[in-house]
């Protein structure tokens, strides 16, 4: 991929649609969904279970299965190039070298045959054309990078031999190994424990202040939000609701959803008192995506929605520079 | 609340439990690996009161939990509700006393039957502990379906036709059925959305204020345990490494492990994540196994304050203050 222009996102996914032919019909996975991402800069992006998290990433890596799923519209430009019009052979080369994924269950992405050590190394010799012997020398310094005691001796050892948190570093190594621009982790510590997330956050950190690579993070989880990323897109039923500055977001947010999701957490307070008011909560459960009316996705669950939400889906709109939500009450110029 | 035992109504008591697993081996003279999942572990629950355990993965949360409502061996100690000794209890006995106490576990769909409609799996225990006449527990279904939130008609239906959370509505429905005075609820909001958790988490405490229920709440996330519980045991590779009512465990942290723990949660307020990190204190490396087991403190390898005689000489839980104990030397 050739020259840098400065102004030129790394990463620009415009109105990118996503449709799944199922049963009970065609499903409209991602609507319209837009996103951007500089160079050292991370993305998160929030949502709660089914809402199109996974599907985003899976569609930026061409790895939407297919059938039953179609991209049906918009663009996936890294670094200016559509990846939507490369042909297979290409994107395998974009996938580990310039985009790579990091999965929540590391057990299941990684090959319970193979030492870990040839896992990362595979990969370099397949997209860095390195010898074997090369590539097992490179593979022993990414575990070293990935914080892992005697990278030597664990690099012939196979993935049930290491704990949780080793195995997702490893996966992290494997990530890195061949410096990719973007690395898409999702949901990358949801299965560890509190203390071994911390680990892996400042792993990525410093990763990410090394190499200026960029990070989108998929996460449910709020702290994470806060604790890792520069800027925040929340996700409802497939589509894009609101996205701006991660102080703005998750300090003023605007969508009725952002502000319900933050506010049903119960956050942990270094300072408890005896009071315990109950959560505020978001009634009901997040629509089958077959059976979207044509109004705002969220209104059934919406405490503010009026008439208009129901007929119409309220486009997205600017709240404050570089801030946009999609809802009526900011386009009525109430504020919610 | 009330300060000395003699004052406080204990519903559950557990003196020294012990879960080991393995140990018997069939070639004689030979002693397989023994795993010590729960090592030593003591701690009263307060009727209508919330008992939360958190800890790291593997520290034995679950088998203390399945071990006090008789679903894990008890290797050694006793657990007792009131009066009764549930851990001497067998057969008929055993499966009477069930209905003093259920367990509700993580994973609403892999713990309800596939093939089995929703009202028949909340009337079940009410036919076998034969609670009501036959006549009448349609009805008491009913009352349960409308007290967890669902509709009557969805008495129908099977598992896969309802939500996560509507699943663990059901599942709490069957554990509150048998009227029980103790509910074990190990990691009930963990596989469910944030959105869907809130509405768990405020049905379990209206359900415990209706009901009197007294829970054995185990979690491994913080923010909810804090919401949920009036007293909170850390555990650490199978003991309790600290012991407080709520206030006391967030506000005053005394283990180092305990402090580590709640130094790791990310605050969600970013203006704060600067200082946040900076104060954070790292843990380095992993537990060590449940198998060999070190000699001295089971934090010691990891604790960033371990001194010579941490690795010698394994620490008592002490009470340092009213409700509140600690094992660590330099408390
Ligand atoms: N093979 C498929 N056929 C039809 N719909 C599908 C298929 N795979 C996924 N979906 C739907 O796509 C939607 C988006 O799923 P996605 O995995 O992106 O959610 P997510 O936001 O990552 O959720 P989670 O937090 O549970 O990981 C869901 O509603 C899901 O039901
Ligand atoms: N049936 C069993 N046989 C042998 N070992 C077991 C058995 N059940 C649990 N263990 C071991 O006992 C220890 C405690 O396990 P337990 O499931 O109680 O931990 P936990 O605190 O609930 O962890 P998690 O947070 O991962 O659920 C672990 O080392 C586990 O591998
Ligand atoms: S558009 Fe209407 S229904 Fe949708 S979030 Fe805004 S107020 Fe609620
Ligand atoms: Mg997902
Ligand atoms: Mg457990």
């Amino acid at each position: 991929m050739s020259g840098h222009q400065t102004d030129r996102p790394l990463l620009q996914v415009s109105n990118l649609c996503v449709e799944f032919r199922t049963r009970d019909g065609i499903a409209r996975v991602l609507d319209e969904v837009s996103l951007e991402l500089q160079p050292g800069q991370t993305l998160g992006i929030v949502g709660e279970s089914g809402c199109g998290k996974s599907m985003t990433a899976l569609s930026i890596m061409r790895l939407i299965p297919s059938p039953p799923g179609q991209i049906t519209a918009g663009e996936v430009r890294l670094a200016g190039e559509d990846l939507l019009r490369f042909d297979e052979q290409r994107m395998r080369d974009i996938r580990g070298k310039d985009i790579s994924m990091i999965f929540q269950e590391p057990m299941t992405s990684l090959n319970p045959v193979f030492t870990v050590g040839d896992q990362i190394a595979e990969s370099l010799r397949l997209h860095e054309g390195l010898s074997d012997k090369e590539a097992a020398a490179r593979a022993v310094k990414m575990l070293k990078a990935v914080g892992i005691p005697e990278p030597q001796a664990r690099a012939r050892e196979y993935p049930h031999q290491l704990s949780g948190g080793m195995r997702q570093r490893v996966m992290i190594a494997i990530a890195l190994a061949c410096g990719p621009k973007v690395i898409i982790a999702d949901e990358p510590t949801t299965a560890l424990d509190v203390t071994v997330q911390a680990q892996i956050f400042d792993l990525l950190r410093d990763l990410k202040e090394r190499t200026s690579t960029a990070i989108i993070l998929i996460t449910h989880d709020m702290g994470a939000i806060a604790e890792m990323t520069d800027r925040v897109t929340v996700m409802y039923a497939g589509r894009v609701v609101e996205e701006g500055p991660v102080e703005a977001i998750l300090d003023a947010p605007k969508h009725p959803y952002t502000q319900g999701l933050i506010a049903c957490v119960p956050q942990l307070d270094p300072n408890p008192t005896a009071e315990r008011p109950p959560l505020e909560e978001i009634p009901g459960v997040v629509p089958a995506l077959t059976r979207l009316g044509k109004g705002c996705a969220f209104a059934p669950r919406c405490k503010y929605a009026f008439e208009r939400c129901d007929q119409e889906a309220p486009r997205r709109v600017s709240v404050d520079a570089d801030h946009r939500a999609a809802c009526w009450l900011l386009e009525e110029g109430t504020s919610a | 609340m009330s300060d000395t035992s003699s004052t406080r109504d204990l519903l559950l008591r557990i003196e020294d439990l012990k879960v080991h697993f393995g140990g018997k081996s069939w070639m004689p003279g030979k002693v397989s690996k023994v795993v010590h999942a729960v090592d030593g572990v003591s701690f009263e629950v307060e009727r209508g009161k919330t008992f939360g355990i958190v800890g790291e993965s593997g520290s034995g949360k679950t088998t203390t939990a399945l071990a006090t409502v008789r679903l894990a061996p008890v290797t050694e100690g006793r657990v007792f509700l009131d009066d009764l000794e549930v851990s001497a209890l067998k057969g008929e006995a055993l499966r009477l006393a069930r209905k003093r106490f259920q367990i509700i576990f993580q994973d609403p769909f892999s713990s309800l039957n596939p093939r089995i409609r929703a009202g028949q799996t909340v009337r079940e225990p009410l036919d076998l502990m034969e609670v009501g006449a036959e006549s009448e527990r349609e009805g008491l279904v009913q009352e349960l379906f409308a007290q967890v939130g669902l509709r009557p008609e969805q008495r129908a239906l099977f598992p896969h036709q309802f939500s996560g959370g509507q699943r663990q509505r059901i599942g709490l429905a069957r554990a509150i059925a048998t009227r029980p005075e103790l509910v074990v609820c190990d990691e009930p909001v963990s596989a469910l959305d944030v959105a869907i958790q809130a509405q768990i988490l405020n049905l379990m405490r209206r359900l415990q204020d209706e009901l009197g229920l007294t829970y054995l709440f185990i979690s491994h996330d913080l923010g909810v345990v804090q919401y949920i519980c009036d007293e909170i045991a850390v555990m650490y590779l199978g003991q309790i490494v600290e012991q407080a009512d709520r206030v006391s465990l967030f506000v005053r942290p005394q283990h180092p492990y305990t402090k580590a723990l709640l130094s790791a949660v990310p605050s969600a307020r970013p203006g704060k994540r600067a200082a946040n990190q900076a104060q954070r204190i790292r843990l380095e490396g992993d537990p060590p196994s449940p198998i060999n087991l070190p000699k001295g403190c089971r934090f010691a390898g990891r604790c960033p304050l371990a001194e010579a005689r941490c690795h010698e000489t394994p620490p008592e839980l002490k009470v340092i203050e009213t409700g509140h104990k600690v094992a660590c030397h330099l408390v």
